[in-house]
């Protein structure tokens, strides 16, 4: 089947298979492998991608789904050289080790700041409306989607506090 | 020639004298842009023309023969390629360092879960598609032992053992014994198994996620039938090791073997749940510990023995009570280990075979008995600390155990620390544990080529995210005086010198040290050609200076310089015990009502003689103390009763520490040493050391909020709500 998707600002049509996921079509039709495979459950955040400037997890939706919708991924934020500030805070605060969740994490950073900057509240949040502090308690909840088996954990939040509120 | 060097004695410190100052700092992963903007390629991202997907299938059965596959469900399935099986493909990853296949079992199943074939198929979906409808006929055993406490079969090891333990025993005025369980527990990798084959000339090359390649390379050759040399394997990005992959595994093994007949590239990704299948465990383990000390805290007896469990002929055991042998000291010591023979997923290393599971239990009891003693945990552990290796005699090298135990306490406000206070619903308390892991040195080589404009490392070691690419250009950069632009690392290459591989601590220590001695024969040119000897000559920003002379490197380097050099093992692993050594210290607050144990604050101060990257150095402890953490509190597989079969296999069902398991303040650093007898870096392995002992400063913790001991890990709400009934609180 059809798809026509927008990735990075580019348009891919693709010709694929109805059962095939976005995840699958982002890595092995478009070719853009920054987008990891990690569990294909949802379980563990590797895979996190924007759509339409929602964090997804991208192994739990179909591509044919996402016909014309806009995608973000690792790759759109930065490359060596114009790294995204958060990108260049994760190498600066070690906020990572083996990087494997690292695309997955850093998308995730990117779709959770502007949650907490429309107010959206979390689990952990002292009230269901008004703005959100993003303190450690409040980063650490909204990013447990984002498994780390190294467990950099700390230094990723330090990596995500240091860009808050600065773009 | 290569150099072989064997670290026989210590040698001056030359990192000591070195100008540029680049090791030790806290200096940026130079592969860290790469990772970030999701451009470094693991094994599967890549997909060449023609390449076909292929699918494990699994045994559903936990002992037997597989009789037939039938295809026949298969036929509606568009792409198809073909279902193999047969006599090379292999049972369970190699163990560690095996340097040859791993059991060839050809029909016969031992576990619930083994790899018995391979569906390959055009896409991925059609693969996975056929795998799941494929139907496997068995010769159903039955009967398979699947539980290691009712096992028929149990070997048990001749103790080793030191001193009178009656008489020891008999005299002590307090004692602990007590029998504490730990469960089998997962490396979960974030990145499956991976690997991509395709066969050139008889020739085959492996993009695979592999820790140690030249064993791997061995291990592939072997299971497919080729001589190593036309085998070529590429991990230049590993998405985690943790022990999991340190010998190949069915994925390798399965894609080129399909590649091979096939005559096309073949791809194979191990499924999450059939990482867990068909992956190594680590084995749960019974621990009976048994103290004994006089009324001042002297230790007279400790005796650790321990029940773990493996597939009959599977010779990996959890050496549980690795640090248990060398970190205190007893007028009488006793060890004693048995393996259960048991058919579930086989057993091998997980990050700190043996200390992650035994030392969380040791302290535990240590902490047990300084209760019964009435003393301070911290000054239990200071009165234990042994002039010599209690069982082997040796000297022990660099040893700041003491330092890390006082300091820490210090940085920790361990004499203000709360005690067993309450804060609205949450019990506060604070636990302590050692930490101590082995340090080694295994055979590594390396080779540096120095041109005028800058220097290239080139070896096969693996960075599965430990930190050996910005390592290594350290250690190059600190001896050939340049900085860190200058100098390129290439890895996980088998083409490139045989290194140590990433396992057991011991790669930054052993490849950092092969890399180490090639720049110094490097500078040992350099000084010939300024005409200097090599003591005199100092590198720094691309300038060598030595005998009243100044060139700068591109002047001097006019061809290009090469120093390649091994490192083994020699007599200072036998005359003396290097480790690395430790304390932890933790606050926890337990739930009254819901038995909820939360991690509120950690610190773990760390002797690693020289730190080489400040920075990774770091990561790498606290990532260890954050597995300690989850292991205490949530990690945990269950096994089927009947079939062995792991019933928890992915990871919504198996806990591994998330960020708000981890969202305390979480620090570890370092006390700065050299431990001369260990390399001719001064450096001790880091990775697995935070891991050892963590866990039992968080259960040591929850006692000294809640007043319970949890002694069957994880120390999971249900278990701490039926401690704190019991204990009537």
């Amino acid at each position: 089947m059809h798809t026509q998707l927008d990735v990075n600002g580019r348009a891919y049509a693709l010709d694929h298979d109805p059962r095939t996921t976005l995840l699958d079509a982002l890595r092995d039709h478009i070719g853009l492998y920054g987008t990891k495979k990690g569990c294909d459950h949802g379980q563990c955040g590797a895979c996190t991608v924007l759509v339409n400037g929602r964090r997804i997890n991208s192994c739990l939706t179909l591509a044919a789904m996402h016909d014309g919708d806009e995608i973000t991924t690792v790759e759109g934020l930065g490359e060596p050289g114009a790294l995204a500030p958060l990108q260049q805070a994760f190498v600066d605060c070690d906020g990572y080790q083996c990087g494997y969740c690292t695309p997955g994490q850093i998308m995730s950073a990117t779709g959770m700041l502007e949650e907490a900057k429309a107010g959206d509240p979390s689990h952990v949040s002292a009230s269901l409306s008004g703005d959100v502090a993003l303190d450690d308690s409040e980063i650490a909840e909204r990013m447990s989607g984002n498994l780390c088996r190294c467990s950099a954990y700390p230094f990723i939040r330090q990596a995500i506090h240091s860009v808050e509120g600065k773009e | 020639m290569t150099q072989t060097f064997k670290m026989d004695e210590p040698l001056p410190r030359l990192l000591d004298e070195t100008r540029q100052g680049l090791i030790g700092t806290p200096m940026n992963r130079p592969d860290g842009p790469l990772k970030v903007s999701g451009r470094a390629d693991y094994a599967a991202d890549r997909l060449p023309d023609g390449t076909a997907h292929g699918v494990l299938v699994r045994a559903t059965i936990t002992k037997g023969k597989v009789t037939r596959l039938d295809e026949s469900a298969l036929a509606g399935i568009e792409g198809v390629v073909a279902v193999l099986s047969g006599p090379n493909f292999v049972r369970n990853p190699a163990q560690g360092m095996a340097g040859e296949s791993p059991v060839q079992p050809g029909p016969r199943v031992d576990y619930h879960g083994q790899p018995i074939a391979l569906v390959v198929a055009e896409t991925f979906e059609a693969a996975r598609d056929a795998a799941q409808r494929l139907v496997v006929e068995y010769d159903d055993a039955g009967g398979a032992e699947v539980d290691p406490d009712s096992a028929s079969e149990v070997e048990t090891d001749d103790p080793d053992a030191t001193g009178d333990w009656d008489e020891a025993w008999g005299r002590a005025a307090a004692k602990v014994d007590v029998t504490y369980t730990t469960p089998g527990q997962v490396s979960a990798a974030m990145e499956p198994h991976a690997a991509l084959a395709h066969w050139d000339s008889g020739r085959l090359t492996l993009h695979g996620s592999q820790q140690m390649l030249r064993f791997n390379r061995k291990e592939l050759a072997d299971a497919v039938g080729v001589d190593p040399s036309e085998v070529r394997i590429l991990s230049p990005y590993v998405g985690g090791g943790f022990g999991s992959k340190l010998g190949i595994g069915a994925e390798a093994v399965s894609a080129a073997l399909a590649s091979r007949d096939l005559g096309r590239p073949v791809r194979v990704v191990m499924a999450r749940q059939t990482v867990f299948d068909a992956v190594l465990r680590r084995t749960q383990t019974s621990q009976h510990v048994r103290l004994a000390a006089d009324a001042d805290g002297r230790l007279l007896a400790l005796g650790h023995d321990d029940l773990v469990s493996n597939l009959p002929e599977e010779s990996f055991a959890e050496p549980t009570t690795n640090a248990s042998q060398f970190t205190y000291g007893a007028a009488a010591l006793r060890f004693q280990q048995s393996v259960a023979r048991i058919h579930r997923t086989p057993s091998g290393s997980v990050r700190a075979p043996g200390e992650a599971v035994g030392m969380v239990v040791l302290e535990a009891a240590v902490d047990e008995l300084a209760g019964e003693l009435g003393m301070d945990p911290v000054e239990l552990r200071l009165k234990n600390i042994p002039d010599t290796a209690p069982l082997t005699g040796q000297d022990y090298s660099g040893r700041r155990l003491a330092d890390c135990l006082r300091q820490g306490a210090e940085r920790f406000g361990w004499a203000q620390r709360p005690k067993a206070e309450r804060d609205g619903d949450w019990l506060i308390g604070c636990g302590m544990a050692a930490a101590a892991r082995k340090n080694m040195l295994t055979k590594a080589a390396a080779r540096v080529r120095l041109t005028g404009a800058g220097a290239v490392v080139e070896t096969d070691m693996t960075d599965i995210g430990t930190g050996s690419y910005a390592i290594l250009a350290q250690i190059a950069g600190e001896l050939l005086g340049l900085p860190e632009s200058k100098v390129e690392v290439r890895l996980a290459d088998t083409d490139l010198p045989g290194a140590s591989g990433s396992g057991g601590s011991f790669g930054a220590g052993s490849t950092g040290s092969a890399v180490f001695l090639a720049a110094r024969r490097i500078r040992e040119q350099l000084a010939a050609q300024l005409g200097c000897e090599p003591g005199e000559l100092t590198l720094q920003d691309g300038i060598a200076r030595g005998a009243n002379v100044e060139k700068s490197l591109a002047d001097l380097v006019q061809d290009e310089l090469v120093g390649e050099a091994e490192i083994a093992s020699g007599e200072a692993a036998k005359s003396h015990l290097s480790a690395g050594w430790g304390a932890h210290f933790c606050e926890v607050a337990v739930h009254a009502w819901t038995g909820e144990v939360r991690v509120r604050r950690m610190l773990g101060l760390f002797d690693i003689g020289r730190v080489l990257n400040r920075k990774t150095a770091t990561s790498q402890a606290v990532g260890g103390m954050i597995w300690g953490l989850g292991g205490a509190l949530t990690e945990e597989l269950h096994h089927d009763p009947r079939t062995g079969h792991i019933a928890n296999r992915d990871l919504a069902n198996y806990h591994v520490a998330a960020h708000a398991d981890a969202a305390g303040r979480i620090e570890a650093d370092f006390v700065d040493d050299r431990d001369d007898w260990a390399n001719p870096m001064q450096s001790k392995g880091v990775g697995e050391l935070g891991i050892s002992g963590s866990g039992g400063a968080v259960l040591n913790a929850i006692h000294a909020a809640a007043g319970v001991r949890i002694r069957h890990l994880p120390a999971t709400p249900d278990k701490v709500i039926a401690a704190l009934e019991a204990a009537g609180r």
